[in-house]
């Protein structure tokens, strides 16, 4: 149930009716689809989403309403009072297996190459509600396959007309490229001349509310079976919108990803760019274990003993520090509490920034940002400096050429020389990937990726979002709040942190913020807590 | 006269001059009283006009059956909202030839209604919804509003009252399911012809999202003579619940063939043996489709008793609809008929809703193996269960249109299937 907030703030007239037995007041307006949701049931239906208009036409969601003379789609009838509704009667009943029939008439059988299979709601509502014998002896009509442009797929013969991808596209990403043409049980799903899909950012969307596998992603093509999908709620790393998502992941890879409904950020939609936009997550090129560099040559340790070398050096001198945004709030915070420790000094990101804004004109809400990268604003509000250019490169002429303590975490300083510090004193490299610029680092620190950590990331309107781990860190590889964290609890002779929520909770930046209030959908800080409006900007160089 | 047949037991109200060539210029239209009506209803209220039409008791004649009247005080009382008047002229039931007749040979009959009746519903503007195939009686009816607005019958000023009522001729591109009333407003909005869920009903949210009323061409003729003649004149013919006349659209095979217009309740077996000459070459009648292809058939034996009103028919088990009557003799082949309106409806589909767009074409698909002579008796059962799934599960009664004749063949025809299925014999094939 998506719950709409800028709607529920009005004072709400209520209606009292009885669905399936049971009587529940609902705000007046509400369908008798929502409604039969506040009591557990959920009746099947196709063209009806949350998120686009609802044009009543896959009949699957038939309900019989006591007095009236026909059965109504529960989709678009609204809740009156007094009014009985049977989701369940053998009425109902009755004619959604009718309906589910006719579907399967023309629907191919082909659910082992079909990549939806899994999550087919034809397959879940057959299976639920449908015949067991079919009774179809005529032959099926045939459409074929026609590539829509971009990242779709279209299968004629699966599709069950249920208009949704067409309505995302005029409705919400208000690009009409795709219409039905014919009628009958000719109609089908096309584009206007060849142009398709190609060209629009948000048509992704349109694989995922396909209720059938006639609309796949090319991408995830004959990749993996639904089923053997792991699951985890995360937050999209490719701008700072912070779409929640899904990462769907199979043999310790990401396989795609998903957007994940949150009514504040993204509501059921993601953006192309950020979809498509997770093979570097799955890089075999990592950095696995810890490396000391030493006059005789690198050498890898242990964690315990890279640590302790480390520990004896880090007073080396006046620190400087590059991060990355692409790290989370945790990770950050920790790098802010050590640099606070050791005296200060300047830490910076830089990161990449895309030329135009891409938003959903739709669901305005949603707009694929111009910061490339999860945490912009959890870098700011650390106060920490952004600098380099647009491309996200440049700007470190002083931290290559710096003589004292010089720390890059998670930037992986792709731009930069091998010379790359050089005379510093004391060089750490903390990264996920191997980069030349590292070979003067004294020490090379395994850091997981954001798919392999629990943590938070902070969004453009300073929104916190927590995500969690769904791949298995490659070799000993450590969040930076960990690895940093004991650093610094060694230092002060504290205890480290040992969860990422302490390691959240430990930052006075946020205000006092927990873990359980962020939850799954995200949380702001109370504003007093903040700095000014404007801190995404903020550490701008001018 | 000459136009194809006449009886005289007819009451030509509306159909006066069909066939009479010179009745449609507008100076000859005048002569036979047309506008006259228009000239008494713009002396009265819209909301008179209305209770007049009430009073009459007159029914769409677009199929339903719904009082016009009540259909138009639906209306909002105001103009706060552009409200429009559609008339539906796209008459696409197989069987039906009324309509065409009335844009050809007595247009201005039926401006004078469009005109009326958007007064009536407070309509500045009506549009008359033209059937793509019509391409002879929209040119009459187009060239009839053209001398219309020329003399200021229709346009800023009707006939001098200050009313300001505009009527655009539209044709669509030739589906029937533009018939619809939902569907047409769609086709005339320039979107795919599919009909829209009702509600919101026409008389508030209809074409261009503004209070619409649509209404059949007979029926506008008719609320035009009776705004002239008034409500009591209107109910000497016809019964009570029924009054007035209704034109009979007669195909099949009855010696004469042809519109006529009778009063309702008019008994069915006069209209074929008496009105229509009775039966082709003497032939025994086998069944009755009393009104367009989309309602049940009656058997030879529920026509006995059949009357041609609204509660008559229904009593028989069927619908008037739009008394299209289509006849057929001994020698019909049943499976083929009934085969051949599936296969129609399956292709005019809209497509929208599934029940409609799978079970048309599936049901078509079995009588076809039928009719080829590879079905099975289990067939028959799950062509009703079928039917029986197609009707009111659907936005409009297209579905319902396809499952009526299909249903009720197999219960009243049954041996003709039987015959086919069992020993390959097909009625009226040698």
């Amino acid at each position: 149930m998506p719950d709409r907030k800028d709607e529920a703030t009005k004072p709400v007239e209520t209606v009292t009716l009885t669905i399936d037995d049971q009587t529940i007041t609902v705000p007046k307006g509400t369908t008798i689809l929502h409604a039969a949701e506040t009591v557990g049931t959920r009746v099947p239906h196709y063209c009806y989403h949350a998120g686009l208009s609802a044009p009543a036409i896959c009949r699957l969601c038939l309900v019989e309403v006591e007095k009236a003379p026909k059965l109504v789609p529960a989709c678009v009838t609204q809740v009156a009072e007094g009014q009985v509704v049977h989701t369940q009667s053998d009425k109902s009943l009755a004619m959604r297996r009718g309906v589910l029939e006719f579907y399967l008439q023309n629907h191919p059988l082909d659910c082992p190459i079909c990549d939806q299979s899994g999550e087919c709601k034809l397959q879940d509502y057959a299976h639920a509600e449908g015949r067991f014998h079919g009774r179809g002896k005529e032959p099926k009509r045939v459409f074929g396959r026609d590539d829509f442009g971009g990242d779709v797929l279209f299968y004629g013969d699966r599709c069950v007309m249920c208009t949704r991808c067409v309505r995302f596209m005029n409705e919400v990403e208000q690009e009409p490229r795709l219409t039905v043409v014919e009628r009958g049980d000719r109609a089908i799903i096309d584009t206007f001349f060849e142009e398709g899909l190609e060209g629009t950012n948000y048509h992704g969307n349109i694989v995922d509310i396909c209720p059938v596998g006639a609309l796949i992603s090319k991408d995830f093509l004959f990749k993996q079976r639904a089923w053997d999908l792991d699951r985890t709620p995360s937050v999209c790393p490719s701008c700072s919108q912070g779409c929640n998502i899904e990462l769907h992941a199979r043999d310790d890879l990401v396989q795609r990803l998903k957007p994940r409904v949150n009514m504040d950020v993204n509501a059921y939609w993601m953006c192309d760019y950020g979809r498509l936009n997770y093979e570097w997550i799955n890089r075999g090129d990592r950095i696995e274990v810890p490396l000391v560099r030493k006059e005789q040559g690198t050498r890898a340790t242990g964690w315990r003993e890279a640590l302790a070398d480390l520990l004896q050096r880090l007073d080396a001198g006046p620190v400087r520090v590059v991060v990355s945004p692409r790290l989370s709030n945790e990770g950050l915070g920790t790098v802010r509490a050590l640099v606070d420790h050791l005296g200060g000094g300047e830490i910076v990101y830089r990161s990449e920034r895309a030329a135009d804004e891409i938003p959903l004109k739709g669901f305005p809400k949603l707009v694929r940002r111009r910061d490339l990268a999860p945490n912009v604003n959890g870098a700011a509000l650390l106060d920490m400096e952004r600098t380099g250019g647009e491309d996200g490169d440049g700007g470190l002429e002083a931290f290559a050429a710096h003589t004292g303590v010089l720390f890059v975490v998670g930037d992986d300083l792709s731009d930069q020389p091998a010379s790359f510090g050089e005379g510093a004193l004391l060089y750490v490299y903390l990264g996920t990937h191997p980069s030349e610029a590292a070979a003067h680092a004294h020490f090379v620190l395994p850091l997981t990726t954001f798919a392999e950590q629990e943590g938070s990331f902070t969004n453009h309107e300073n929104r916190v979002q927590r995500f969690w781990p769904a791949l298995e860190p490659p070799g000993v590889a450590r969040p930076t709040w960990l690895v940093l964290g004991a650093l610094l609890a060694e230092r002060t002779g504290s205890r480290p942190p040992t969860s990422a929520a302490a390691a959240f909770e430990a930052i006075p930046a946020f205000g006092g913020l927990t873990y359980e209030q962020i939850g799954t959908r995200g949380a702001r800080p109370a504003p007093d807590r903040l700095e000014p409006a404007g801190a995404s900007t903020r550490g701008e160089r001018a | 006269m000459a136009y194809p047949y006449v009886s005289e037991r007819e009451v030509r109200l509306i159909s006066k001059h069909l066939g009479d060539p010179h009745a449609r210029a507008l100076a000859a239209a005048k002569q036979n009283g047309r506008y006259e009506g228009l000239r008494k209803a713009l002396e009265m209220s819209p909301d008179q006009v209305v209770d007049v039409v009430k009073a009459s008791g007159l029914r769409g004649r677009g199929g339903a059956g719904f009082p016009t009247g009540m259909k138009w005080s639906f209306m909002p009382k105001d103009y706060a909202k552009p409200h429009y008047l559609c008339c539906n002229a796209d008459e696409s039931e197989p069987g039906t030839f009324k309509d065409r007749e009335i844009l050809r040979w007595d247009p201005h009959l039926l401006i004078e209604g469009c005109l009326v009746a958007a007064y009536a519903c407070r309509a500045r503007h009506a549009y008359i919804y033209c059937r793509g195939e019509f391409f002879e009686a929209t040119q009459v009816l187009a060239r009839a509003v053209e001398d219309a607005y020329a003399d200021g019958l229709i346009g800023d000023d009707v006939m001098g009252s200050g009313q300001k009522i505009d009527l655009t001729v539209h044709v669509g591109a030739g589906a029937y399911i533009c018939g619809e009333e939902t569907g047409l407003m769609n086709s005339l909005e320039g979107r795919r012809g599919e009909p829209r869920v009702k509600p919101p009903f026409p008389a508030a949210v209809g074409v261009f999202g503004m209070p619409t009323t649509v209404n059949n061409v007979e029926t506008l003729c008719a609320a035009a003579q009776i705004v002239l003649h008034g409500a009591e004149w209107y109910r000497q013919w016809g019964t009570e619940k029924s009054p007035g006349t209704k034109l009979f659209c007669v195909s099949g095979h009855v010696n004469k063939p042809g519109n006529y217009e009778l009063p309702l309740g008019f008994p069915l077996m006069e209209l074929i043996d008496d009105v229509c000459g009775g039966m082709r070459n003497g032939n025994a009648l086998k069944a009755v489709i009393p009104g367009g292809s989309s309602v049940p058939i009656l058997s030879a034996e529920e026509c006995r008793t059949c009357a041609l009103d609204y509660e008559g028919v229904s009593a028989c088990g069927s619908m008037l609809g739009y008394a299209s009557v289509i006849v057929m003799d001994e020698t019909t082949d049943i499976v083929k008929q009934v085969r051949r309106m599936a296969a129609f409806y399956a292709h005019e589909s809209c497509g929208q809703c599934t029940p409609c767009r799978e079970g048309s074409a599936w049901v078509t698909k079995i009588l076809k193996r039928i009719e080829d002579g590879r079905g099975t008796e289990e067939d028959l059962e799950t062509l009703k269960e079928l039917t029986t799934q197609m009707v009111g599960t659907t936005i409009c009664v297209l579905s319902d249109s396809v499952a009526a004749p299909v249903h009720s063949s197999i219960d009243k025809f049954r041996n003709d299937y039987l015959a086919l299925i069992r020993r390959g014999e097909r009625v009226g094939v040698a």
